[in-house]
């Protein structure tokens, strides 16, 4: 039988209008605790606007439940550190109470040749470890995670998710990810929620391989080879 | 050493401290011609302050002020930049300041004069930079969060919004009292380019603010300095000294690459 407190977060029927324009309509799933969910869908799908509804940063209708102790970490998409002469202490330092270096060493990332560094010198992959270091500062139970592989080179991105697979092992955090990559989808995560404006799929994610469901995901069939699989 | 340099001295130290500290983060923002523009909308209420005999700082600010305040109203309404919007709003003031401003005080106005700086004068400018400098340090992380993201910093629980407008209101104050020294005109000049080149040097945020709010001293104080020396007008040579500081940062960072 279900436990109602399994579920870290019940969302119903949310919608979110932005400018007259709908972008979320009438969206509604639940999601049990230390699970990871991957979140598809084709641009402009409303895929980062759930995450900004469920972050309470957009105005939006429904209703979103997170449980009463859920303590959220969030890594955006995109942010803007070319242009600014910052360090990764100084960064992390602006969570209060962050220990920098065993914020560091979670993300596998040595204090010592990382902390000085500037935010704009680092590779796609260290800034990724370092926003994630960030999203774990203040001990979170959940993780949003919006395109985790943006500006990360094809071999870095497998330990990325190697990475948050055993956060969610060990720590038990229940992660929310977006992303296009159907591999990760199938790999890294439990359960995929589909979006295309509406919830177009939500259920088991190994069903992303039934070409059904991919034809309701994509309106057509997409190959799911990947490097790692053509050895 | 005379008393007037002194007072022009204490002036421009912390003028030129507080405009760069300030600058620094206008730089990053992207607001550069923000700062400059800003500085133009004062005009007509230097004007007022001497057409009807009160500080001149006063109007100066009064009107900085209102404008900061439009200027985080327009932006967040119609989400146009703050550049276009300044950009909108300098020219009409200048105009304004320019037929109601008295034509003797007209120079002053456009580019200050720091010898005719009287106690009162330093006392409103230390006590403003200080201020000034004191609010920017409590939210000047909050700030640069946001520039990085500001759905980071919302999500943290900051309201963007507000330390926005409060930085605004805060350069107005800094731009206000540094049109003693410089004038309108060039301004504009204190809160860029010591920011800039301090960018120029710094690998980290600490360091940054640090050189840039240094490099503002050094701008204004020589420029002090050497009109003293030189008997030429302080404003221009305020800007040429902070513009050398400028070069020898920029062959820095090229010698560096």
């Amino acid at each position: 039988m279900e436990d109602n407190d399994d579920y870290l977060l019940k969302v119903s029927n949310l919608s979110v209008k932005l400018q007259n324009q709908t972008i979320l309509d009438n969206v509604s799933f639940k999601l049990k605790r230390g699970t990871a969910l991957a979140i598809l869908g084709p641009n402009g799908a409303g895929k980062t606007m759930l995450f900004k509804a469920l972050l309470n940063l957009v105005p939006y209708t429904g209703k979103i439940e997170w449980a009463e102790k859920a303590r959220i970490g969030y890594v955006p998409q995109n942010i803007a550190v070319d242009d600014i002469p910052i360090s990764v202490k100084e960064f992390l330092s602006f969570k209060n109470h962050a220990d920098v270096e065993s914020s560091l060493s979670h993300v596998r990332l040595s204090n010592k040749n990382v902390a000085n560094k500037t935010l704009g010198v680092l590779s796609g992959g260290e800034l990724r470890r370092v926003l994630i270091a960030w999203a774990l500062a203040d001990n979170p139970n959940v993780l949003l995670f919006d395109e985790p592989t943006t500006g990360v080179d094809v071999g870095s991105e497998e330990p990325i998710f190697v990475m948050l697979n055993e956060l969610k092992k060990k720590k038990g955090i229940t992660v929310l990810l977006i992303t296009h990559d159907v591999h990760i989808v199938r790999e890294y995560s439990d359960y995929l929620l589909a979006l295309n404006r509406c919830l177009t799929f939500f259920g088991d994610s190994k069903e992303i391989m039934n070409p059904s469901i991919q034809k309701i995901i994509y309106g057509e069939t997409v190959c799911v080879g990947t490097p790692s699989e053509q050895k | 050493m005379t008393e007037a340099l002194i007072l022009s001295l204490l002036t421009g130290i912390f003028v030129g401290f507080s405009a760069g500290y300030l600058g620094s983060l206008m730089v990053l923002e992207k607001m550069s011609l923000v700062g400059d523009a800003l500085s133009h909308v004062a005009l007509p209420g230097l004007a007022l302050g001497f057409l009807f005999n009160f500080p001149p700082f006063l109007g100066a600010f009064a009107f900085l002020f209102a404008s900061a305040v439009i200027i985080w109203h327009l932006g967040r309404v119609t989400k146009l930049s703050f550049e276009t919007i300044v950009g909108a709003m300098f020219t009409l003031s200048l105009a304004i300041g320019i037929i109601i401003i008295p034509e003797l005080d007209l120079l002053e106005a456009l580019f200050g004069d720091i010898t005719t700086v009287t106690i009162l004068d330093t006392a409103i400018a230390v006590i403003v930079s200080a201020i000034a400098v004191f609010l920017t340090k409590i939210i000047y992380k909050k700030l640069v969060l946001s520039m990085i993201s500001e759905e980071l910093a919302i999500s943290k629980g900051i309201d963007v919004g507000r330390i926005n407008l409060l930085y605004l209101v805060l350069v107005s104050l800094v731009v206000a009292v540094g049109i003693k020294i410089v004038g309108t005109l060039l301004v504009g000049f204190l809160v860029i380019v010591p920011a800039a080149a301090a960018k120029n040097v710094s690998a980290d945020l600490f360091k940054y603010a640090v050189v840039s709010a240094s490099f503002g001293i050094v701008s204004s104080c020589s420029g002090i300095l050497f009109s003293s020396y030189l008997n030429l007008p302080t404003g221009p040579l305020v800007v040429f000294s902070g513009f050398i500081v400028f070069l020898v940062t920029v062959l820095a960072k090229w010698k560096t690459k």
